[in-house]
């Protein structure tokens, strides 16, 4: 009797320590695509000075592509590469059209001109693929769960999804601290003028820089199009979202970003699963559930004040 | 052969025009001065040079107009800039700023650290925290780097300790010495210049007013434009 009682609230702790630990990979899944998608946008900002809009704009080409992409081959991987290379080379255009103009230009001109670009790349895949969502599916073999130890499953695609993103993050960390491009973009960081007058063709680096960053957009669109929808309008949600990641994470920083995406993610999630529940410990069901997912949605937004408020410049921002 | 000639050459900074009617001849592997008081045009002239401000009338490098090329252009064909204020890439350790805009040739990390041992002993140190000696030196390695026909001086030796001003003109003279590069070399202290320079161009208030052999340049003419003999 004593020995089966103890089972059961073992067995309980491990239960609910699987729910948590369910609900912890999923922050991180979700902290994950998001840091691919403010990699590019952190990197624009923090190398050219560009605050861009469209960012979302190329986070929903990646996802149409693919989406195209797939209908078209059959081939998931197919469409992933479409997405990346497709909203890369829509950025390098964007850039050598419209961007490459506003980089002397002061940020209202930016955000104008950026913001343009986002009703231009709304409405025009509006009219090309309709306003209905369109669906990217997962191959069955990865779409099913996988036994991982003590009893948590989960899905085998949002694994692979926060391999992705490790690997996205460990590709970046190596091009700008260890290639000879990535010091050529440090140095354009710190004086353009001077770096072109060394002989280095820096527009021709910025588009690189962009296009790098609009393909990792793109790529971000599509892996996580795959679990939620391909719809116009999807990038403009997660565009806010990474805006509060390089923030946090201190603009220009690759790092900061990675680490501030890893937070929002997984104070996002928790905080949406398990503020009811604190809440409901001691106040009514209703009451607690709707005050409790009120705060969550505002969580991150107080994550951000809280660190702005210790280090204005970021986590891992450059002072000044 | 005339390396770089500048005939008639004008800029503005906006409506306030610097220069008016600048004409430099350099000749391969020579050293020439460019001299002038404060404000007389001598950093706008190498910004007109390397494409980093508008100008007019003829510029030429190797026979080749450069004025409608782009500033790495320029450079590429091998315009080497040490610019005023040194501006090494301040996030960047000693390395990284030198191999940045490295291009093959004589030039390499260790021929600079044999130049400048100084560096080699800093090679992983960010150039924000070198000495500012150091990051002259730094400046000027970069520009060896991308291994130039004419390097560009800046004030190379401005705001330094004597002992490393005199470091610096050791470097040059050793560059004079035993690469045979071209160097236009801007200055303050004249008495170095005249040792080392082979010739001059003066200019005043954006216009070439004297240009000659070093040795010809009298103290009259000196006084006159630079305000020192
Ligand atoms: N960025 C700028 N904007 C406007 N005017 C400028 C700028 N830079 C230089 N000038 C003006 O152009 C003129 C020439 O300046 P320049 O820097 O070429 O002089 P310089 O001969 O190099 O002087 P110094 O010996 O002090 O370095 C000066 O009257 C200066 O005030
Ligand atoms: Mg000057």
């Amino acid at each position: 009797m004593g020995a089966a009682n103890s089972c059961t609230q073992t067995c309980g702790v491990f239960m609910s320590f699987a729910l948590f630990a369910e609900q912890v990979l999923n922050g991180l899944q979700s902290g994950i695509m998001l840091f691919v998608m403010a990699a590019g946008l952190t990197l624009i900002f923090g190398v050219m000075g560009l605050i861009n809009l469209a960012h979302g704009s190329l986070y929903m080409v990646g996802a149409f592509a693919a989406a195209a992409a797939a209908a078209w081959t059959g081939s998931f991987l197919l469409a992933l590469v479409a997405a990346l290379t497709g909203a890369a080379l829509v950025g390098m255009f964007v850039e050598m059209l419209v961007i490459r103009r506003l980089y002397d230009r002061d940020h209202l001109d930016q955000v104008l001109a950026t913001f343009a670009l986002i009703l231009i790349f709304s409405e025009g895949t509006r009219f090309f693929f309709g306003s209905f969502p369109l669906f990217l599916d997962v191959p069955k073999v990865i779409a099913g769960p996988i036994n991982l130890p003590i009893g948590i499953e989960y899905p085998v695609y949002r694994l692979i999804i926060i391999g992705v993103g490790l690997c996205v993050a460990l590709g970046l960390w190596l091009l700008i601290s260890k290639t000879r491009l990535g010091v050529q973009i440090r140095a354009g960081k710190n004086d353009r003028e001077m770096i072109a007058a060394l002989g280095v063709n820096i527009s021709a680096l910025y588009t690189f820089v962009f296009a790098i960053g609009a393909g990792l957009a793109g790529l971000a669109g599509a892996l996580v199009g795959a679990i939620q929808s391909v719809q116009v309008g999807m990038g403009e949600p997660v565009l806010i979202l990474a805006f509060v990641v390089i923030v946090i994470g201190g603009i220009g920083s690759i790092k900061g970003a990675f680490i501030g995406a890893i937070l929002v993610g997984l104070t996002d999630t928790l905080g949406g699963i398990f503020l009811p529940e604190l809440f409901k410990l001691f106040m009514e069901g209703s009451i607690a559930t709707s005050l409790g997912s009120a705060l969550a949605s505002m969580l991150i937004y107080i994550l951000m004040a809280v660190i702005l408020v210790c280090r204005p410049q970021g986590l891992f921002g450059v002072q000044g | 052969m005339t390396l770089l000639l500048l005939e008639n050459v004008t800029a503005s900074y906006g409506k306030a025009q610097a220069l008016f009617d600048v004409n430099l001849n350099l000749k391969e592997g020579e050293l020439m001065a460019l001299m002038g008081r404060n404000g007389m045009g001598k950093s706008t002239t190498v910004k007109v040079i390397m494409r980093m401000l508008r100008g007019t009338g003829n510029l030429l490098f190797e026979g080749r107009d450069i004025m409608g090329l782009p500033s790495h252009r320029v450079a590429q064909m091998g315009l080497g800039l040490v610019p005023e204020g040194r501006r090494c890439f301040r996030d960047l350790t000693v390395a990284e700023n030198l191999s940045a805009s490295a291009r093959l040739g004589y030039w390499s990390l260790p021929r600079i650290f044999e130049l400048f041992p100084r560096l080699g002993e800093r090679q992983v140190q960010v150039a924000d925290s070198l000495s500012g000696g150091e990051q002259q030196m730094l400046s000027i390695g970069r520009a060896l780097m991308t291994n130039p026909r004419l390097l560009i001086l800046d004030e190379a030796t401005e705001g330094l300790a004597p002992i490393v001003r005199q470091e610096i003109w050791v470097a040059i003279g050793k560059l004079k010495a035993e690469t045979g590069i071209a160097i236009l070399l801007i200055d303050k202290s004249i008495k170095e210049l005249r040792e080392i320079c082979d010739s001059a161009t003066l200019i005043e208030r954006g216009k070439t007013v004297w240009t000659g052999s070093m040795k010809s340049l009298d103290s009259q003419t000196l006084d006159r434009y630079v305000g020192v003999s």
